[in-house]
């Protein structure tokens, strides 16, 4: 074996690294050392992305185990900015009394998910991607019940390993059969011996069903509600972009490249999941009062939406994919740094403790309408040209009534998202939320974010340099 | 030659409107005027330059002016010869122009800080001023039929922001937002046929290519007769005309400058710049357009007649002008100096009209500055108080009438002949109006400066002689009125761009001189002693044409009529129902079923995780099915 094939995987290799670093400092220091732990951890995360930020040549390795494109080391680079994003939203919370003690924990659970996204988008063969995809599931599950004594926490984490252990089973369960009539699990080798029998169609649905439970698409999204009302807010939005985005990454190039020969049977399944997926998830958008709920809900659109990308299966489709992806991590978390600071200063959550926020928090206010207005996409935040893209991908394709009916359902998300603006703004409220100033890693992010919102879509170069790379059937 | 220094033309006012518009609340007065001042005296300064080097380097070798373009910078590309570009172009016309414009617009300038004073919003007024100024040189300068579209409108927006400019009397905010509807109105035209234009011409340019436009046929008139549009809603052109005269509820000077001198000969100059497509491709459009400013000419003059509002007068008179100018451009028959005659005509006459009908209204700000009325009957006797504003307004009373060797004589004299060489009968016609113009002009004249003194009013508050920084524009502007008849414009400005001898045509001269005497004499027999029997006796005997005419013959309640009655009646008020009850309800009702459904589907959410997964066993195999028998 060629153990220099090692330095070609420089995305996990550097990631690694960083883990054992934080690992090492968070097991030898103690007191007063801990307290550049957070920077220190968010200056090395930022170093990983720098160093990864030029996109590799396509490539294969270990015998077509681990298969990476540039497009894979783009969205790497996305997901680690994105996580960037996270830690930096996360110090207020690290910061209490109740977590401060495991804020190593947090880093090196967080990063260990991200690794496993990491393998589990360059996987080149079914094992391979399980085990990705199992290594970002369970630190997964620790982090939602992080604040353990508390009640839903812990409930979020029971739920989400609950259902996680289900649907990894039943994903299983439909390698095995594609295992069984085609005897081989590298992607490479399936297509050809691919032939649509009913059993792989059972195997293709399984195995849709697993990603489909991390996507958080409808009927398999029962547990996100709970989970991200109750876990941290700092994991719910990680939860809500990072693996949403991964995991939609991989649907895509997996069913391009593995499932092709079945396309027009995952089209029609596809087609069917995203009409009950947007509009399901906006009917119970509109019911909710607890922010981070409806932000799953939010969320639960938000990934129907993704799909219209995949569903086109073309290299437009994947740049679209891609770039919105990018565009929803600044949105997205924009409005959870909000909530996030909200939460922590203030101790609210509910949409009702929103009223009246912009006579004494303006610029939080200003900050969410504008992520808020990306989120239902509205010209010329950036949400507006990711939708665009997304749709145009799935026009390309031939897809017009489903298109049609994504375009109606933009209209009642317009409706719930603007709730929140109408509270902050219009509803009058003698005691707001009280002044408050955020601290300056808060700051930081939603800075970025806030430019990402404004500039992303704007900037021609960043779609046009993502559409070199894409690739598709 | 290096022209580039043109683009502080347009520079500077925007700078100046933008210091002024953002901090000119923290200055005083007499600063914020200064600083609008010098720099329109700067612009002025570089335009008097710029037209003498211009003309100055002498005709290239085809004996016309060389059209130079210092910037020309592609905005908006749509393809290889559709392009939006913003630039500057020097021609005869846009030079002339760029006289015109910086010279009223100084004058108005200084005359305003004796006019204004210690008016509040001082400063804005200034930083208006410059907006206006800024859009209306952008406007000449203008490239290529768009950039025009574009400062045309800015221009639009500045006129809107002066008539409003005392927004607390309802009368200015109700004249503004007139003005800027019916003008908006007619921009429609405008854009649509700009429209048309750049499809069939396949540019924005004024020089599209030869064989695009004869490929065009029938759909170029039909471009420039809709651009004309536009261009008779900004020059006031019947029946667009009825925002003008209640425009002067704005301050005088804004009056000269925009309702008299700049602004509303946009639509002339326009017709000016596509002349050489209109006369090649759309002639009978151009006679049309005549046909109409012979219309409208006679119409405000016969108005003009029988107003007591001295500044309404004077808008009367403004319009029946821009119609002299109109139907000068519209009796082109050929594009040869010759034939063309009526081009240089119209642009002369712009010119000259430009200078007198500004001192006209200046004059009859110092006037209403003294006796703080518009009313007729409030003045009287006044050439006792106020020698300066007499003289000059005579001066250019004179210059109107068409009384030689003032500017007025020369160039309408050139569209009399003009018109003769088109029409016998148009030339008639104009000839008439022309002595209505004088007959009202010396009416107003009698009726300020002699008549029956108000000694009611003068009992309290003697009129007085207005501060040198009025008269002094009133001077300066007078002096120009009666030399710049010698100008020999033809050299200059001509259909072709080839220098043309005026010649005074002594038939067409004499006539109109004739004319014009005889009806200044009418009118000082009707109107100069303190009791004026004829006149009442006429308005007595015609009584219903008297009011009719008072009432501008109804036109302001004909376009109620038909907006109020028949528009917002008939099309508005069913399309409000439908609105209200069909779109409406309609969104009520998704907006209802959304929300019920909400309500249904939230059983699924149990909380239960036995539950959740028995749904996502479901769904994993529903879809399985599905795939099968699909």
């Amino acid at each position: 074996m060629n153990y220099s094939q090692f330095l070609d995987m420089t995305p996990e290799v550097s990631l690694i690294v960083l883990i054992l670093i934080v690992f090492f400092y968070d097991l030898f220091t103690e007191g007063k050392e801990r307290r550049g732990f957070h920077t220190l951890t968010c200056i090395l995360l930022g170093i990983h992305t720098v160093l990864n930020i030029f996109p590799g040549q396509d490539r294969e390795l270990f015998g077509g185990m681990y298969q990476a494109y540039a497009m894979t080391d783009i969205v790497k680079t996305i997901l680690s900015i994105g996580t960037l994003l996270v830690f930096l939203q996360a110090k207020n919370w690290l910061r209490r009394d109740d977590t401060r003690h495991k804020e190593g924990e947090f880093y090196i659970l967080t990063l260990c998910t991200l690794l496993g996204m990491n393998f589990m988008m360059s996987a080149g063969n079914f094992l391979m991607f399980f085990i990705g995809l199992e290594l970002a599931s369970i630190p997964m599950a620790c982090l939602a019940a992080f604040d353990k004594y508390k009640h839903e926490s812990a409930e979020a984490g029971a739920k989400y390993i609950m259902n996680a252990m289900f649907s990894t089973g039943l994903m299983l369960y439909g390698i095995s059969f594609i295992y069984g009539t085609v005897g081989t699990l590298y992607f490479n080798d399936i297509p050809t011996a691919l032939e649509g029998t009913p059993m792989q169609i059972l195997a293709m649905v399984f195995f849709f069903a697993g990603l489909g439970f991390k996507i958080s698409l409808v009927p398999f999204h029962l547990w996100t509600a709970d989970t991200y009302q109750g876990a941290p807010t700092a994991v719910t939005s990680y939860l809500s972009v990072i693996s949403k985005g991964a995991a939609a990454f991989t649907l895509m190039v997996i069913l391009t490249k593995v499932f092709a020969p079945m396309v027009e049977n995952w089209q029609l399944l596809l087609y069917v999941v995203i009409v009950i997926t947007i509009t399901l998830a906006n009917l119970f958008a509109l019911k909710q009062d607890n922010l981070k709920r409806f932000m799953a809900f939010s969320s639960i659109s938000q990934a129907g939406y993704i799909m219209l990308a995949v569903i086109s299966g073309n290299a437009q489709g994947m740049t679209s994919l891609v770039f919105y992806v990018l565009v929803y991590i600044a949105a997205n978390l924009g409005a959870f740094g909000v909530i996030n600071v909200i939460e922590q200063k203030a101790g609210k959550i509910e949409m009702n403790d929103y009223n009246g926020l912009y006579q004494s928090n303006p610029k939080l206010s200003f900050l969410l309408t504008l992520a808020l207005f990306s989120l239902a996409g509205i010209p010329p935040f950036a949400g507006f040209f990711s939708k665009f893209f997304i749709f145009a991908a799935a026009f390309s394709e031939g897809f017009y009534l489903l298109v049609f009916i994504a375009l109606v359902n933009t209209i009642i998300s317009l409706y719930y998202y603007l709730r929140i603006v109408k509270a902050m703004y219009i509803i009058p409220n003698d005691k707001p939320i009280a002044y408050f100033s955020s601290d300056c890693s808060t700051k930081i992010s939603l800075a970025i974010c806030t430019a990402g919102i404004l500039a992303l879509g704007i900037i021609s170069a960043v779609y046009d340099g993502l559409n070199l790379y894409a690739f598709g059937m | 030659m290096d022209y580039s220094y043109t683009i502080l033309i347009l520079l500077l006012p925007m700078l100046s409107f933008i210091v002024l518009g953002l901090a000119g609340m923290r200055m005083q007065h007499k600063v914020a005027g200064a600083i609008g001042t010098a720099v329109l005296g700067i612009v002025a300064v570089l335009s008097y330059a710029t037209a003498y080097f211009y003309f100055g380097n002498g005709r290239s070798a085809d004996g016309t002016y060389e059209k130079l373009m210092p910037y020309n910078f592609e905005w908006l590309p749509f393809t290889s010869n559709l392009h939006i570009d913003l630039g500057i172009l020097l021609d005869p016309i846009s030079v002339m122009m760029l006289i015109v414009i910086s010279t009223v617009s100084l004058m108005v300038h200084i005359y305003s800080f004796g006019y204004m004073k210690g008016e509040k919003g001082f400063q804005r007024y200034y930083a208006f001023l410059s907006l206006f100024t800024f859009s209306m040189l952008g406007l000449v300068v203008a490239t290529n039929i768009f950039q025009m579209y574009i400062f045309w409108e800015l221009v639009g927006v500045s006129s809107y922001l002066l008539i409003g400019f005392y927004y607390t009397k309802p009368e200015a905010v109700a004249a503004s937002k007139k003005a800027f509807i019916v003008t908006r109105f007619a921009d429609l035209g405008f854009l649509i046929g700009i429209l048309i234009y750049g499809y069939y011409a396949g540019t924005f340019t004024f020089e599209p290519e030869t064989q695009m436009l004869i490929a065009a046929g029938g759909m170029m008139p039909w471009a420039l007769g809709l651009m004309f549009v536009g261009g008779a809603g900004k020059s006031a052109m019947f029946p667009l005309h009825i925002w003008l005269p209640d425009a002067m509820e704005g301050p005088t000077p804004v009056s000269a400058l925009i309702h008299a001198a700049t602004m509303v000969v946009a639509g002339v100059y326009l017709v000016a710049r596509m002349f050489p497509i209109f006369i090649a491709y759309a002639p009978e459009v151009l006679h049309w357009i005549a046909y109409l400013g012979v219309l409208t000419a006679f119409y405000a003059a016969a108005v003009a007649c029988v107003q007591t509002d001295i500044k309404r007068v004077l808008a009367f008179s403004t319009i029946s002008q821009i119609a002299f100018m109109v139907v000068a451009l519209g009796v082109c028959i050929g594009a040869d100096t010759h034939e063309g005659l009526g081009y240089m005509a119209g642009m002369f006459h712009l010119f000259t009209h430009a200078m007198f009908k500004a001192l006209l209204f200046l004059g009859a700000g110092a006037i209403i500055h003294a006796v703080h009325s518009n009313e007729m009957s409030a003045m009287g006797g006044l050439r006792k108080y106020m020698p300066i504003t007499h003289i000059t307004f005579l001066i250019a009373c004179l210059a109107i009438a068409g009384i030689p060797p003032f500017s007025g004589f020369f160039s309408k004299d050139e569209i009399l002949a003009a018109c003769f060489q088109f029409s016998p009968v148009v030339g008639w016609m104009m000839s008439i109006i022309a002595g209505m113009t004088a007959f009202y002009m010396f009416r107003l004249y009698y009726g300020i400066f002699w008549g029956k003194e108000n000694k009611e009013l003068h009992a309290h508050h003697t009129p007085h002689e207005a501060p040198l920084s009025m008269s002094f524009p009133l001077m300066f502007l007078a002096a120009v009125t009666c030399v710049s008849g010698f100008i020999p414009f033809g050299h200059f400005v001509s259909s072709n761009g080839q220098a043309y001898d005026i010649h005074l045509n002594a038939q067409v001269a004499i006539t109109s001189v004739c004319i014009a005497i005889v009806a200044i004499v009418l009118a000082t027999f009707m109107y100069m002693k303190e009791q004026q029997p004829v006149a009442d006796k006429l308005a007595a005997t015609f009584k219903t044409l008297h009011r009719a005419a008072y009432r501008r013959f109804y036109m302001d309640e004909i376009w109620m009529f038909v907006t109020k009655k028949i528009i917002f009646r008939c099309i508005s008020t069913p399309l409000a129902w439908f609105d209200r009850h069909a779109v409406d309800q309609f969104f009520n009702f998704t907006a209802w079923s959304a929300n019920a459904s909400a309500d249904e589907v939230r059983g699924m959410q149990s909380g239960k995780i036995q539950s959740y997964c028995i749904w996502f066993l479901i769904g994993a195999l529903a879809f399985t099915v599905m795939l099968l028998l699909v």
